[in-house]
């Protein structure tokens, strides 16, 4: 069941497919100074996606038919058997009109952040679900991956709005 | 140190059929506080203790779920 819920951090609109390739594709037109950060968030999010492949992958891949249509996990099955595909909790393929591109790197940076606040809340609302003591530790540890994603594009947004040529010392 | 969790009490209506849930709560992290990481905050002890929090900066850290939830705090 709770693999079920956790497909939505796998190819849902605030998961980790979606902010990888989001990060990864605003990266080109957003100012220098921040590519770096937008590449390596981008990276990062790339290796949560393989911790939650693996999390799904290891709560179903020995499940009999029986036991997925038990765990709601039936429609999957029979369009995928126990292959992963990037869906959403309720079976709604992944788009690219979940992430956007604007160019404007204010636009950009906030849609990030966004993004960063509800893959937090997403993350919440399947510790709230889960049973699994042992996985919401790996929750937990990326839920508080988000929050620093979040200060880190808040951080851009100020590095990018401060006065061009101003000496700034620390 | 701001509080990691904000709580309010909806309007309920006396006549509510169904048992409300009185207070409700939601997450304030951290990071909502400080729009640029000062240089210099203390670091978790050891990697192992970082790992566990998913960050260097104990604070920077957000527990989940709310140690003190269905606790009235008005």
């Amino acid at each position: 069941m709770l693999a079920r819920f956790l497909i939505e951090q796998y190819g849902g609109a605030d998961g980790e497919l979606a902010a990888a390739l989001r990060y990864m594709n605003q990266r080109y037109t957003i100012p220098d100074k921040v590519i770096g950060l937008l590449n390596d968030i981008a990276m990062e999010e790339f290796s949560h996606l393989e911790m939650i492949a693996t999390m799904i992958y290891k709560l179903t891949k020995d499940a009999t038919p029986e036991q997925m249509k038990a765990a709601g996990l039936g429609d999957h099955y029979a369009n995928h058997d126990h292959a992963l595909f990037y869906h959403n909790a309720s079976g709604v393929p992944w788009t690219a009109s979940y992430i956007q591109a604007k160019g404007d790197p204010i636009a950009d940076l906030y849609e990030d952040i966004a993004a960063e606040e509800k893959a937090r809340a997403t993350y919440q609302w399947i510790i709230d679900m889960s049973d699994d003591p042992d996985l919401n530790d790996g929750l937990r540890f990326l839920r508080e991956r988000e929050v620093i994603h979040s200060l880190r594009f808040r951080e851009a947004v100020e590095i990018l709005k401060e006065d061009q040529g101003k000496k700034k010392i620390f | 140190m701001h509080s990691q969790f904000k709580y309010w009490r909806p309007y309920v209506s006396p006549y509510d059929p169904c048992k409300p849930i009185r207070v409700k709560s939601y997450s304030t992290p951290p990071h909502l506080y400080m729009n640029f990481q000062p240089p210099g905050l203390p670091q978790f002890q050891s990697p192992k203790q970082a790992l566990m929090h998913g960050t260097l900066w104990p604070q920077l850290y957000s527990p989940y779920p709310d140690p003190n939830k269905g606790v009235e705090k008005p």
